[in-house]
């Protein structure tokens, strides 16, 4: 929480320098731009990547991609349950930062059947919302093919929902990821409509929007989000792009990837392998 | 967890669909926004068009424009998960966001209704000053010191008027159609993406005020017991047919050009059309809201119809037209959040009676500019003004 505090109040301060700049050259509001001229000048100081948000950490000097292999993905959902527990994220079925969707196509149909851990049936197998398993509801069927697609946000390199924000309180970050400042967001939800993926949830307990953010706490301490150290088969990639033998890099060049809608023009950062036309 | 907003579904939506992010309130927030902007319209064409035969409710229309913008801000702080914060979108706006910048089209708005207001009421706040009574003082503040009221001070206060309405008629319909900008600059949901959300919003806007000043202004004539001006009830019947014709075809093309596209997930938007959206969407906003009125009005201006018959028929047409634009308001937010962005499944929005986000709190948001309005009417009768420019003109 502290830590997106820091980075959102970088990014209002840069909008307060700018805003301070364009009133000094109006002459309006004279003991503003003394205010404005100060923070401005705190800016100078902490802008440059010195100490954000750990402090030997820079995040001028990273760009973090992700990758999904779905072809390794097995559906153990371990990767939504160690996400839960290291966001505190509430332990119900309509509240995820990342999830797991299951696509079977049977015998004779020609659309898939989808779910994900959410579903009731899922729900009622596993006994609880709070634990997540996928029901072995296909037994009996005649499976043609089936797979795993992990979700979570894309961190678009045009996020709709930093677009749409009135405040400001979700931003983009120097190293490619989206935050939100909860002490700053104001609650109108309207980035979790602008979101085309499905990312964004309300959090009930602070009153605030939610989402996926790759674990920045971790990232930045050199550590991998809990999804992708949790998976059991590598099915999740994490990496900086900046590096060319960082394994996301090498998973983007080894690999004929590809990225959910693109035609949203979003540019999303979480690159898929091995998914079928029909997930979006 | 809160049970308001958790939605049933069928087909496959994404898990955090499941909850609904936008309840009644964002239903009620575009519909008194288009109230405003629709009453400013009759004041206007009055003011600024100088169309003589709308003075009988130039002022009223000013007055129920100001009542029902003052509640426009209620149903999104009741919705904000942080309404204590509401300002930081105005203090620290971020200038991409079309919801920072209503903010601000809001605010110049509401400050431009309360001067035009101010002018308009101005000669009724002086003489009620001088008056003996409880509430001179009241008066007295308000008059801020002016009050003179010779020919001269009224030609200087007509020209603001005058300057303060032509400003108005771009400020009150482009602060609606940014309310539809808000919905159809979303490029995630297939039923709000469209070019003509903001002018299907600002079209539904005029009719909806022009419709409740017809209401409004029946009922007051019902209320004091005095006859109906029927030119100028002709004359809203004549704005709100031809208001209603441009927006049944506008919102034809819009709905038309999903259909056509037939992009991605429009299966699941077909599916829900032709089941669940039937009622509330073919026959309550289409048929029963748009058409029979714009029938009803045709027939009644072919055959010269007048009297009770006129003010019937027109009053039944108006609230036909209420009702209408309530519900493409809800077919457009509850509607548009219960197709999946999936493209693959259907949410169930559930209504809930008492809650934060429910239905009292929402009829309550309805309710409350009718009873300022009834309360400012007491305070600034929109008659008396009316009479007084009748003699004076």
């Amino acid at each position: 929480m502290k830590l997106q505090r820091d980075l959102s109040s970088a990014a209002r301060r840069e909008f307060l320098g700018k805003l301070g700049l364009a009133a000094g050259c109006a002459g309006t509001v004279a003991a503003g731009v003394g205010a404005l001229g100060a923070v401005q000048e705190a800016e100078a100081k902490t802008d440059g990547g010195a100490s954000f948000p750990t402090p030997d950490y820079d995040w001028t000097k990273h760009r973090w991609g992700y990758g999904v292999d779905a072809t390794k993905c097995i559906g153990c959902l371990r990767c939504v349950e160690a996400c839960k527990k290291e966001n505190h994220v509430a332990g119900d079925a309509h509240h995820f930062r990342t999830w797991v969707e299951r696509y079977v196509y049977l015998e004779g149909e020609d659309k898939p059947r989808i779910d994900s851990q959410q579903d009731p049936v899922n729900i009622a197998a596993s006994g609880s919302e709070k634990e997540y398993r996928f029901a072995n509801r296909y037994k009996d069927a005649k499976v043609e093919k089936a797979f795993f697609v992990p979700k979570l946000c894309n961190h678009c390199t045009h996020p709709a929902c930093v677009q749409v924000c009135p405040t400001g309180a979700t931003y983009k970050t120097k190293d490619g990821v989206v935050l939100i400042d909860h002490t700053y967001c104001i609650g109108c939800q309207y980035c979790v409509q602008a979101c085309p993926y499905g990312a964004r949830f309300f959090n009930d307990v602070e009153h605030v929007t939610d989402k996926c953010t790759w674990c920045y706490h971790r990232i930045t301490k050199g550590l991998q989000p809990a999804c992708v150290e949790i998976c059991p088969v590598g099915a999740r990639v994490f990496g900086d792009l900046n590096d060319k033998q960082s394994p996301i890099s090498l998973f983007i060049r080894n690999n004929r990837v590809q990225v959910l809608k693109p035609e949203t023009g979003n540019a999303p950062n979480v690159y898929y392998v091995g998914i079928d036309k029909e997930v979006n | 967890m809160d049970p308001l907003h958790v939605a049933t579904f069928t087909g496959y939506v994404y898990p955090n669909e499941t909850v609904i992010p936008w309840s009644v309130l964002i239903v009620v927030y575009p519909y008194l926004t288009g109230l405003v902007a629709g009453a400013f319209t009759v004041s206007s064409l009055y003011q600024v068009f100088g169309m003589q035969r709308f003075k009988p409710v130039a002022h009223f229309a000013l007055l129920t424009s100001l009542c029902f913008m003052l509640f426009v801000p209620v149903p999104l702080l009741l919705h904000l998960g942080h309404p204590e914060r509401a300002f930081n979108s105005t203090i620290t706006p971020h200038l991409t966001s079309a919801m920072a910048i209503f903010g601000y089209a809001a605010g110049f708005y509401l400050c431009l209704l309360v001067l035009e207001t101010w002018f308009a009421f101005r000669p009724h706040i002086v003489r009620e000053s001088q008056r003996k009574g409880p509430l001179r003082w009241f008066f007295r503040a308000l008059t801020l010191g002016s009050d003179d009221l010779s020919e001269n001070a009224m030609r200087y206060d007509r020209k603001w008027i005058f300057a303060l309405a032509v400003i108005g008629i771009p400020a009150a319909h482009g602060l609606h159609g940014y309310v539809g900008f808000v919905f159809g600059s979303l490029k995630s949901r297939e039923w709000w993406s469209s070019d003509l959300m903001p002018v299907v919003f600002l079209f539904s806007a005029i009719i909806s005020g022009v419709a409740l000043l017809i209401v409004l202004y029946v009922a007051s004539c019902k209320l004091r017991k005095i006859e109906i001006d029927l030119p100028c009830l002709k004359g809203m019947a004549y704005t709100l047919w031809g208001f209603a014709m441009l927006t049944l075809v506008l919102e034809g093309l819009e709905f038309a050009n999903i259909v056509y596209k037939g992009r991605e997930g429009i299966d699941t938007i077909m599916e829900y059309v032709t089941g669940r959206l039937v009622i509330p969407f073919f026959v309550i906003q289409f048929a029963v809201g748009a058409v029979i009125p714009i029938l009803a009005l045709s027939f009644m201006i072919w055959r010269g119809t007048t009297g009770r018959a006129l003010v019937a028929g027109v009053t039944a047409s108006a609230c036909l037209v209420l009702m209408s634009v309530f519900m493409m308001r809800w077919n457009v937010v509850i509607g548009g959040q219960e197709i999946a962005k999936t493209g693959k499944g259907l949410l169930d929005y559930h209504l809930l009676i008492f809650h934060r986000e429910g239905l009292v709190a929402a009829l309550s948001v309805v309710a409350a500019p009718f009873v300022l309005l009834l309360l400012m009417t007491r305070l600034f009768p929109p008659w008396v003004i009316e009479a007084e420019t009748l003699t004076h003109a």
